[in-house]
């Protein structure tokens, strides 16, 4: 069976690589992606926590669950959001979207 | 269970899920005519919100712990009821616009679920309630933020307010994952007896603190606030600069006194040096700002490191200061911006500090009301501000953070340079063009009115603060 640690070295590098591909990205949509792989790589711990160390429980399932849902829905704000960018300005990428600053 | 209990414990959710159904139907079945008084309805039910828990509800437990209410809740629940009406009266003018009418049913529902949203996160006693409560507050949010649609400002904003809230509910709940993993619990009850004190576990907390940290706008998380405001329309600018504000600030208050009970010197030293960063950091960048919403916004950065100084002791008196401190905070800034919207409505959307040059002369009234807002911000002594940042103080030097108060204290001069800029502005600078006289309708007027009593009376009578100090015992 696989260790425990595994799962949770890939969540830390899922974790990771969503804030750096939230820095350096510079399009809307890979922001997107980016802030996405953070809430994964928290799911994958939640249900790994809940597997390994706390299964007489179902705790860490149901906010995974939950986590996914409410998760949805913000993308699907965000989403939104980015397309009334895309509809203002004819593009989505970060260096346009310059107006405020300072 | 016991579902008898339901109705006492949640009467605050309840009676505001009703005004959110009320609202909602009003909205479908008003027809044209019925639109022209949305804001009088909506208000009319808020008020009627405000009356029904204007005393708090006994202390209790609901659904196995997840839901935990206390009077001191309760009291924060009726405050940002309050805060809630006062924005709906402002926004009546900018809702009333050609371009806005139409919408002004989603205005209102998304406003109420956003409350909704802080009241369930007050309430939490579990950290799925939390984030739930968390969420729900800030989606809505976002959507308010983004809700001129055809201005580009508008959606710039809310494109920024919503990736930030993503990224920092990301963090938030990457910390409480580990919390999870180290404690095998998620109940705020629980929790505390669990902590050791770990590595890990403090790790986990700084995460946890930094999602919040992002709500209430502390400085190494302040970066989306100035945008966001600038962008957003003025009203809902004046709602997430106050209302979303208190209930952060509150719920940072419960979960670090109680949930990280055992990690306390860990989680003042963090405080101490967010605290010291947002006063001072807010106060040097808002010297420079021209436009007036970046100018509130870095004002209610540095506004959000004084409520800290309550958190940061952790006592009753700190509760009762930061509950205090949020009222009077609220009907101060809620003046400013009512004045700022108003102007912004009628003078074809100028907001500039130079677009205030010679105001008083042209209308005398409205800059005298923005004047007294100020320096109660300011903290000028017959106003509230100045009562409700001596309490924040005595409640920060009560538990021996000298340093720190001095350096808060050194922060309010300069706080009081930049607030005395636009009195500067607005009462002795000549202009060619100032804004023109203009009559403010009867909702904005109302509510600076009350906002104005706030302002006036709130510090003067103390029966205020010692019935906010009867709810503080046990937090």
């Amino acid at each position: 069976m696989i260790k425990m640690e595994y799962y949770l070295v890939v969540s830390t590098i899922l974790m990771f690589v969503g804030i750096y591909g939230f820095v350096t990205r510079r399009n809307l949509l890979a922001m997107l992606i980016s802030v996405e792989l953070i809430l994964n790589s928290v799911d994958i711990n939640f249900v790994v926590f809940n597997r390994f160390l706390f299964p007489e429980q179902l705790e860490g399932f149901f906010f995974t669950l939950f986590a996914i849902g409410v998760s949805a829905a913000e993308t699907a704000v965000a989403i939104a959001i980015i397309i009334n960018i895309y509809r203002n300005i004819r593009n989505i990428e970060v260096k346009n979207l310059r107006e405020m600053k300072w | 269970m016991d579902y008898t209990s339901i109705l006492p414990l949640m009467r605050a959710e309840l009676t505001l899920t009703a005004i959110l159904v009320l609202v909602f139907l009003y909205d479908l079945i008003a027809g044209r005519r019925g639109h022209h008084y949305f804001s009088a309805v909506t208000c009319g039910l808020l008020v009627v919100q405000v009356l029904v828990n204007l005393v708090p509800g006994p202390e209790g437990e609901l659904f196995g712990g997840m839901f935990h209410t206390t009077p001191m809740g309760g009291v924060v629940k009726s405050i940002l009821a309050i805060g809630a009406l006062l924005v709906c009266l402002q926004a009546d003018q900018w809702l009333q616009r050609e371009d806005t009418r139409h919408k002004q049913g989603e205005f209102y529902i998304l406003t109420l679920s956003t409350l909704l949203g802080m009241y369930f996160m007050i309430s939490a006693g579990h950290f799925l309630m939390f984030f739930i409560g968390l969420e729900l507050a800030s989606v809505p949010m976002a959507c308010l933020v983004a809700f001129d649609k055809y201005k580009h400002y508008s959606a710039e904003a809310g494109a920024k307010y919503i990736l930030c809230a993503l990224f920092s509910s990301g963090l938030m709940l990457f910390g409480v994952s580990f919390l999870y993993g180290t404690t095998g619990t998620l109940y705020f009850d629980d929790m505390p007896a669990r902590l050791t004190g770990s590595p890990l576990e403090i790790l986990s907390m700084v995460f946890f603190f930094s999602g919040l940290g992002f709500k209430i706008s502390l400085v190494p998380f302040h970066l989306w606030t100035a945008d966001a405001y600038q962008g957003a329309p003025t009203t809902v600018t004046s709602y997430l600069s106050v209302v979303s504000k208190a209930a952060a600030a509150f719920v940072l208050f419960t979960t670090l006194v109680k949930v990280f009970a055992p990690m306390v010197e860990q989680w003042q030293t963090l405080l101490w040096i967010v605290t010291v960063l947002s006063i001072t950091v807010a106060n040097l960048f808002a010297i420079r700002q021209r436009d007036l919403k970046r100018f509130m916004a870095f004002s209610s950065i540095s506004q959000a490191g004084y409520i800290m100084l309550a958190v940061i002791g952790g006592s009753s008196l700190g509760m009762t200061s930061l509950v205090f401190y949020v009222l009077v905070y609220m009907v101060a800034n809620l003046a400013v911006f009512g004045v700022l919207s108003t102007v912004e409505q009628h003078s074809g959307g100028r907001v500039s500090l130079e677009d205030y040059n010679g105001f008083y002369h042209t209308n005398p009234k409205l800059a005298v009301m923005m004047m007294l807002a100020l320096f109660s911000l300011a903290g000028i002594p017959p106003f509230a501000g100045f009562f409700s940042k001596f309490f924040v103080f005595t409640a920060a030097f009560e538990s021996g953070f000298y340093l720190l108060v001095f350096i808060a204290l050194l922060n309010t001069v300069i706080s009081l340079y930049y607030y005395l800029l636009i009195v500067k502005a607005m009462f002795i600078t000549p202009s060619d063009a100032p804004i023109a006289t203009f009559r403010t309708d009867s909702y904005t007027r109302l509510s600076l009115a009350l906002c104005m009593a706030g302002v006036l009376l709130l510090g003067v009578v103390s029966a205020v603060y010692d019935g906010i100090h009867l709810f503080a015992f046990g937090l």
